[in-house]
């Protein structure tokens, strides 16, 4: 398919979220690596990392074939105003109830983006978005399962659970800022855009969430921290892309 | 009935039947008891001209470590069938699943002492997970303990009959 300059600036800027959204939460659930609150939950973590940084490859392989630089370049020698990603999956691992309602959030966001793309007339994306649905059911699997446990389980366990939602929210909300362009993908039924992804992830998560004990943060005090899809970032993602980069760095020709 | 996802006709030619038998000798680097053609990742075989030949694979996970390393293996074995040009190439063309495992690639799993995963009609669901069968003593008086295991394809689970840990290549 030929697309025209526009068109194609459009689909770079989606692939450019998704992948960087990916990339760098899956480095952050990579630093639970050896620090998980027991050995299953460290694997987990571990597994999702992997999965979810090998995802953001392929995605950037999709990138490069339509002119960008190659995997590793895209993903490590940037300017932090050059990545993508959200807000949400910047911020360090905090506690384990922070680590763990990030997910459940992010995850349930990126399950039903996938299942929206799955049907992308952009056929490179729609072919990998069928094969992440599958992956991230386990992802999703797992964080349903702790939200549910640790909401139910001692009063302790019960309010750090609240505060993690009541912190995170805002911050999952930013998944969904729209990208000035958006209606060139709705068009060309690339994606349906953010709009349509938020209302989805809404009618996902609020059963699970009101399921668990738990309360939703009242509609009037929503504020997306919106930014991150324009460059705009908080003050973790420099610090992460640096120590993510090191090694890549010392000698970026190196054959691996 | 498992029908291997080939796409190979054997009849074709005697190169084309070579071919495959060389990738049947190639195990999984991480479970050495099944092969790559019974595991369904290999995608297409196309013979170029006399020398060359191009094998496309399909990933079984997105963040698969041993794609990088399978795709060097097959290159090799290839090879050694006198091609001097073997081009191997990944697609998503087609998406993997454990459905396309073969029969006798079900008994390499449980051979390397893993429970092979259930059959499903793409829909997983967490109750698929729960009392899969040991593959120590058969009981599936069992409990899913992780859904994610040593590599990325495995989960973790605990018989109550024979109080031994197993491991179940997961359902995708």
């Amino acid at each position: 398919m030929n697309y025209s300059k526009q068109q194609l600036a459009a689909i770079k800027n989606l692939l450019y979220k998704i992948a960087d959204d990916q990339l760098i939460i899956g480095h952050r659930n990579s630093e639970w690596t050896g620090l998980g609150p027991i050995l299953e939950e460290d694997i987990a973590f571990s597994s999702i990392a992997q999965d979810k940084i090998g995802q953001s490859f392929h995605v950037y392989e999709i990138l490069h074939s339509l002119g960008e630089n190659d995997p590793d370049t895209t993903a490590f020698i940037r300017k932090a105003n050059e990545y993508k990603c959200c807000h949400l999956v910047e911020f360090p691992i905090g506690e384990y109830d922070f680590s763990l309602v990030r997910n459940f959030l992010f995850n349930h966001a990126e399950a039903q983006r996938f299942d929206m793309l799955s049907g992308s007339s952009f056929e490179p994306l729609g072919k990998l978005a069928k094969k992440y649905r599958g992956e991230i059911k386990y992802h999703t699997m797992h964080s349903d399962t702790w939200i549910r446990q640790l909401s139910q389980a001692t009063e302790e366990s019960k309010i750090r659970m609240q505060r993690a939602l009541d912190d995170t929210f805002n911050l999952a909300l930013g998944i969904f800022e729209e990208s000035p362009e958006f209606t060139t993908l709705v068009e060309m039924k690339v994606f349906d855009g953010e709009n349509a992804l938020r209302d989805k992830w809404l009618d996902v998560i609020i059963p699970k969430i009101e399921s668990a004990g738990l309360t939703l943060p009242q509609k009037n005090s929503w504020k997306p921290a919106y930014g991150g899809r324009s460059g705009k970032h908080t003050e973790h993602l420099l610090p992460l892309i640096n120590e993510m980069s090191e090694v890549f760095k010392i000698d970026p020709k190196a054959q691996w | 009935m498992v029908i291997p996802n080939f796409k190979y006709d054997l009849s074709e030619s005697t190169s084309r039947k070579d071919i495959y038998k060389a990738l049947a000798e190639i195990m999984d680097p991480e479970i050495p008891t099944i092969s790559i053609t019974d595991l369904g990742i290999v995608h297409d075989v196309k013979i170029v001209d006399k020398f060359s030949v191009e094998i496309t694979l399909i990933p079984t996970f997105a963040g698969c470590p041993a794609l990088k390393f399978l795709e060097d293996l097959v290159r090799d074995k290839i090879g050694m069938l006198g091609f001097r040009n073997v081009e191997v190439k990944t697609t998503f063309d087609e998406q993997w699943n454990t459905n396309m495992i073969t029969e006798k690639g079900l008994e390499g799993l449980k051979k390397h002492g893993l429970a092979p995963p259930e059959k499903h009609d793409g829909l997983i669901q967490i109750d698929i997970l729960e009392k899969i069968k040991c593959p120590h003593c058969g009981s599936v008086n069992t409990a899913l303990k992780s859904p994610f295991g040593p590599t990325l394809c495995r989960s973790i689970h605990y018989c109550n009959d024979c109080l031994n840990a197993f491991e179940q290549f997961k359902p995708v």
